[in-house]
């Protein structure tokens, strides 16, 4: 949770009547500022549930849905809550969206539900979330933060998505179940990278993921 | 009202979690009956894949009616229950296992010594599967369940009619570590269970997982099977409960009314 309260300063300033610009507020997360990338935010569950693509789909969508609405909801009343209890509202407002995100994927896709298991649960943590809240839909009207935090879901899913590629292609040698390289253990060729299965493959891939994004944009790098 | 007034604060709070919870609750509410099913079909589907049944093209609860009889075991005396005579609350399409063994009247605590499986509780009556095909009795499914490495693994070990040979072995909730003990999933390793003899010649539990390969030319290869490297301890939880739910604890007696072509409901 620290990390939140330093990202909200970094978080650039919006002006107080900004124009709807679409284009921006959905890709400007992507690859400009994207959370994990370049704040290096929501860390956590990239590790843990992309060892396969369909996991990172889903898990993807859910977290778009939460940072889209709680956005949407944290902005709409953004100068009713008191300063006083400003965080534990977006936390209630937040931790409901998750559980209602998490009753949807056990009633519609029980199987990724049984694997990704404590970890939709877990969104609620997701620094992402909370840190759009508190950055941008605090002090931009709503339609403005429901498609920031869509861009940010994005920004998250790319990642997520990418690392989930990777690591499915190269410690099963399969894309979404489905067999890509015949692995040795059934008679093929391509003997499955292990290694790929576990966290630490993905810190390795989101650091690739970022050093290739700021040598493609070099203003990314932090100065020492 | 002042926006950071007492009153202010308390009412937005009392708003918000209002709201809140009416969605929550909603949503839970809303959903719960299609969850329930989901479960109930899992757990059918993961009693097909252990009796070899499971086609993804089929219907499941089709071949699961067609195929498959659920028969409730009270564990101690291996006796077959009839329908008529089930203790009160027990429904085969609503028994669950683990609440079962955790409720002080239909569960007991299992004692230390003969707890090789560390499983601490279990139910005084479990339901068994028997897949008729053609009239004839194939096989027994018998839900297995035990601790691995981080996590109690629950599953499904069948028998063929002989009572004796492994036909398939197939866990349906565990959290052991994805591509190590979590590859107690892999079809192929799965596969590996088929035509194992699970008792010697004298009726003793003889099935075991051994590190490594086995050697085909030992002749103790029937009753052995290759352990998963990189997953020792999943590997000696999945051997010891076995050695706990085919023993005298868990369906020894049943197995044995069973051989007698024992009583039925």
């Amino acid at each position: 949770m620290a990390e939140v309260i330093e990202k909200e300063e970094q978080a650039p300033e919006a002006p107080s009547a900004p124009p709807l610009n679409v284009r921006e507020l959905l890709l400007t997360p992507v690859f400009d500022n994207n959370p994990i990338g370049r704040q290096v935010l929501g860390v956590c569950s990239a590790l843990a549930v992309t060892t396969g693509l369909k996991t990172s789909i889903v898990m993807s969508l859910a977290v778009i849905f939460v940072t889209a609405f709680s956005n949407l909801s944290v902005s709409a009343i953004r100068n009713l809550i008191p300063s006083s209890i400003r965080i534990i509202v977006e936390m209630t407002i937040i931790a409901s969206l998750v559980i209602i995100a998490d009753q949807f994927i056990r009633a519609y896709a029980y199987d990724i539900s049984k694997q990704l298991s404590i970890f939709v649960g877990l969104i609620i943590t997701n620094c992402i979330i909370m840190g759009r809240a508190e950055a941008f839909a605090l002090k931009n009207p709503p339609i403005h933060s429901f498609l920031d935090g869509i861009g940010n879901g994005l920004g998250y899913s790319t990642v997520l998505i990418a690392v989930g590629f990777f690591r499915e292609l190269l410690g099963s040698g399969k894309l979404f179940g489905y067999e890509i390289f015949s692995l040795v253990t059934e008679g093929g060729w391509y003997v499955p990278n292990g290694l790929m299965l576990l966290a630490p493959s993905a810190f390795f891939l989101i650091g690739f993921f970022i050093w290739i994004v700021r040598a493609w944009k070099p203003e990314q790098v932090e100065e020492d | 009202m002042q926006k950071d007034s007492v009153q202010r604060t308390v009412f937005v709070a009392l708003v918000v979690c209002l709201a809140c919870s009416v969605l929550v609750s909603g949503a839970a509410v809303a959903l719960s009956s299609i969850q329930k099913e989901n479960k109930r079909l899992d757990k059918v589907k993961n009693i097909l894949i252990a009796g070899g049944l499971y086609d993804a093209s089929q219907d499941i609860q089709a071949v699961y009616d067609d195929k498959v009889v659920p028969l409730l075991v009270e564990l101690d005396t291996g006796r077959i229950i009839g329908k008529e005579q089930y203790p009160a609350g027990i429904q085969a399409s609503t028994y669950d296992l683990k609440k079962m063994a955790s409720d002080p009247a239909m569960g007991r605590l299992v004692d230390p010594a003969e707890d090789i499986a560390n499983i601490r509780k279990r139910p005084k009556y479990i339901f068994i599967y028997e897949v008729i095909e053609n009239g004839k009795l194939e096989k027994i499914i018998l839900p297995i369940y035990g601790y691995g490495l981080w996590s109690t693994l629950y599953g499904f070990v069948s028998l063929g009619s002989d009572l004796q040979t492994i036909q398939g072995i197939t866990y349906y909730e565990h959290a052991e570590t994805p591509g190590l003990g979590g590859e107690v999933d892999n079809p192929r390793w799965k596969g590996l269970w088929q035509g194992k003899k699970a008792f010697d010649e004298s009726g003793e539990v003889a099935i075991s997982v051994i590190k490594g390969t086995v050697d085909t030319n030992n002749p103790q290869a029937q009753y052995q099977v290759d352990g998963l490297s990189g997953a020792t301890i999943t590997t000696r939880g999945v051997h010891n409960m076995l050695h706990y739910w085919l023993g005298d604890h868990g369906y020894g007696r049943l197995i044995e009314t069973l051989k007698q072509g024992g009583t039925r409901g």
